[in-house]
């Protein structure tokens, strides 16, 4: 009886998480018909879902599997780039725009995948701070490469290079993609709003089954005590890189969507304040929640737009409201304050809305 | 003898290196916290004594002396204002709120300074009678040039290491650190104030910042309202490398990052930053705690 009701409550959890999503997007959708969306946020748009994605995606590296990662950045730069490559080297291939930016994002999310193997095998070792400082280690790594890299493009297929853009030796009629520390600046602009909006109902989706899913709970277990989780015979490599590889194939996605937003891009995008400010947006979204991960990013994203009239002071009044959330949140003498204003808030409850 | 220069020059910068990871590592043991806002406080030290001497025409010693001052008091202010409050807060928490100084540090030293690079006025360095500036000695016939910067950030470097040993191990303050970066509840019982001793390793902490703002600076001899972050990062790094926690650690992990860098940046200047966390990682997979870190055992 109590699993029934427990199980009825996740779901209209879940459908309220969705329902909020589909109703902004229709609102936005509405706004930006009647040309009520000033420039800057119709330009925004984009990068709100690819940051929602980023959030929901490392939420479920911090919150569900309770490991702290400071390179996110990393896999996004990894989608990103090999994103804007397959979308441009199939650019004949693939008239179709938004074919052709399923594709990129389907290979950006792939090549993020493999590299969340790669850097999710020897870290995954680690514990706690340790971790930390490796995945931060690896963004590094990751934006120092994609810095020296060269890449280009002729009749013979993909050119690599770590020197120069003459060292790709390119036939005639050939196009150098990335170009080092300048980065891309000939990409083709070809994501849209809606194609963001389905990346963000995909990546709920993902995130909201696998915390629902017996290896879901097996993550749970393992960040809730793993001694205990592995003398129940969870295998603890398996499942913290099942929950790794998944996030690291969504913020491949979102990168890439992320990037074909733009026409030039360079790897310097993708540093360490960026991985910083993903994890703002879960830490304050509430660890683990992903409707409070998805609200976060967009206000937050949005947060220093609405400041731009105090342009010189946005991120000053930026840092402020961040240490004064932290605290309003986690003093015991506030939180005391906050239960007498709202006497009808609940303590605990929903975990993974 | 290119070798022996790059050597000098790795060790002066992996002092630098060090004595802000001794900062990171002292702050680490005790607060169990990771001081992302450490980096900033060095960048306002190095505003401080650059316009106490490049515009208040004070000498160097005192841009010194300020700079540790100033650091020292924002270190306590900072500390008492943010993460005091968060005491009992889960880690992350207080990371972020780390993360929040560290902007706010940043953007204020924006507003009040200016994006603009201001050129930092080398310290270690004097004038003759011919009014000809010498920053440097020549060794082996001029083969070798050492700079008075390299010279005095080694041995400021080692004087602090032996002396936060020295006061660690055999002060009562010191004693009472440790007691608290061991238990707190335990060192509370036994008559030690908690939380003053936090507000003192912060305060030391802030101090070392402010020399290595002043060693940092007159050697590189630029100065941005990020100035203080990468090294910050470095930092950090150098204090996991060696064991976060550890004092001599953070000596050996400041020094060995220092050495690796200047070589990697002789090989391929744009990878150095690659090469350096890429042996930082090879080592954290062998001794996943550090070089002289404490293996903790897990216990259930």
């Amino acid at each position: 009886m109590k699993k029934l009701s427990a199980n009825r409550r996740r779901f209209i959890n879940n459908c309220v998480t969705y329902g909020m999503v589909i109703a902004a997007f229709i609102v936005m959708q509405v706004l930006n018909g009647a040309g009520m969306l000033s420039p800057s946020l119709q330009g925004q748009l984009v990068p709100i879902c690819a940051y929602i994605t980023m959030a929901i995606s490392l939420n479920i590296v911090v919150g569900v599997s309770g490991e702290l990662s400071l390179g996110h950045a990393g896999f996004m730069s990894v989608g990103a780039f090999s994103g804007i490559i397959a979308s441009l080297s199939m650019q004949e291939m693939i008239p179709f725009a938004p074919l052709r930016l399923a594709v990129a994002m389907v290979i950006g999310a792939a090549c993020a995948g493999v590299a969340g193997v790669i850097i999710g095998v020897p870290v995954l070792r680690l514990r706690g701070d340790y971790l930390a400082i490796v995945t931060l280690a690896f963004g590094e790594i990751i934006r120092n490469i994609v810095n020296i890299l060269y890449v280009g493009i002729d009749v013979n297929g993909l050119h690599f290079s770590i020197k120069n853009e003459a060292a790709l030796n390119l036939a005639e009629g050939g196009m150098s993609i990335l170009k080092g520390p300048m980065g891309v600046t000939t990409n083709v602009k070809i994501a849209t709003f809606t194609a963001g909006f389905i990346l963000v109902l995909i990546a709920i989706t993902v995130a909201l089954n696998l915390i629902n899913s017996r290896s879901g709970r097996a993550i749970m277990a393992l960040r809730d005590n793993r001694i205990a989780a592995e003398s129940v015979g969870i295998n603890a490599t398996k499942y913290k890189l099942m929950a790794f590889v998944t996030s690291a194939v969504l913020a491949g996605a979102a990168g890439a969507l992320y990037a074909m937003n733009y026409v030039s891009l360079a790897g310097k995008k993708f540093d360490f304040n960026t991985s910083i400010l993903i994890l703002v947006y879960v830490v304050l979204g509430g660890l683990g929640n992903i409707r409070g991960s998805i609200i976060a990013a967009a206000l937050l994203y949005i947060l220093p737009e609405m400041l731009r009239s105090m342009y010189e002071y946005r991120m000053l009044i930026y840092a402020v409201v961040l240490i004064l959330i932290m605290i309003a949140t986690n003093n015991p003498r506030m939180k005391a304050i906050f239960a007498r204003i709202l006497p009808h808030k609940k303590e605990g409850g929903d975990e993974n809305g | 003898m290119s070798i022996l220069s790059n050597l000098i020059n790795g060790i002066s910068l992996g002092s630098v290196y060090a004595i802000i990871a001794l900062g990171y590592t002292m702050v680490y043991g005790i607060a169990k916290m990771l001081n992302f806002a450490h980096g900033d406080v060095i960048m306002v030290g190095a505003y401080v004594s650059f316009f106490a001497v490049g515009s208040f025409g004070l000498p160097p010693v005192v841009g010194l002396l300020l700079s540790v001052a100033v650091c020292t008091v924002l270190g306590i202010v900072i500390e008492g204002l943010a993460y005091r409050p968060l005491r009992q807060a889960p880690s992350l928490a207080v990371l972020i709120t780390a993360i929040g100084v560290s902007y706010f540090l940043q953007n204020s030293a924006l507003l009040l300074w200016k994006s603009d690079t201001k050129i930092f006025p080398n310290f270690f360095a004097y004038t003759d009678a011919a009014g000809e500036t010498h920053n440097s000695i020549s060794l082996f016939g001029g083969q070798l040039t050492v700079t008075y910067v390299a010279i005095f950030t080694v041995v400021i470097c080692i004087i602090i290491m032996l002396g936060l040993t020295w006061f660690t191990g055999r002060t009562k303050l010191g004693k009472a650190m440790r007691a608290c970066s061991e238990d707190k509840g335990a060192a509370q019982l036994m008559g030690i104030n908690v939380n003053r001793t936090i507000s003192m390793t912060f305060a030391i902490g802030s101090a070392l910042a402010g020399v290595a703002a002043v060693l940092l600076c007159s050697a590189y001899q630029t100065l941005t309202p990020t100035t203080g972050s990468m090294p910050g990062i470095k930092a950090f790094t150098a204090a996991v490398f060696g064991g976060i926690g550890s004092i001599p650690g953070a000596f050996l992990g400041g020094i060995l990052l220092g050495v690796i860098e200047t070589f990697a940046k002789v090989f391929n200047t744009q990878i150095s930053d690659a090469v350096v966390f890429a042996v930082l990682i090879i080592i954290l997979l062998v001794k996943p705690s550090g070089l002289l870190g404490k293996t903790s055992r897990e216990k259930v």
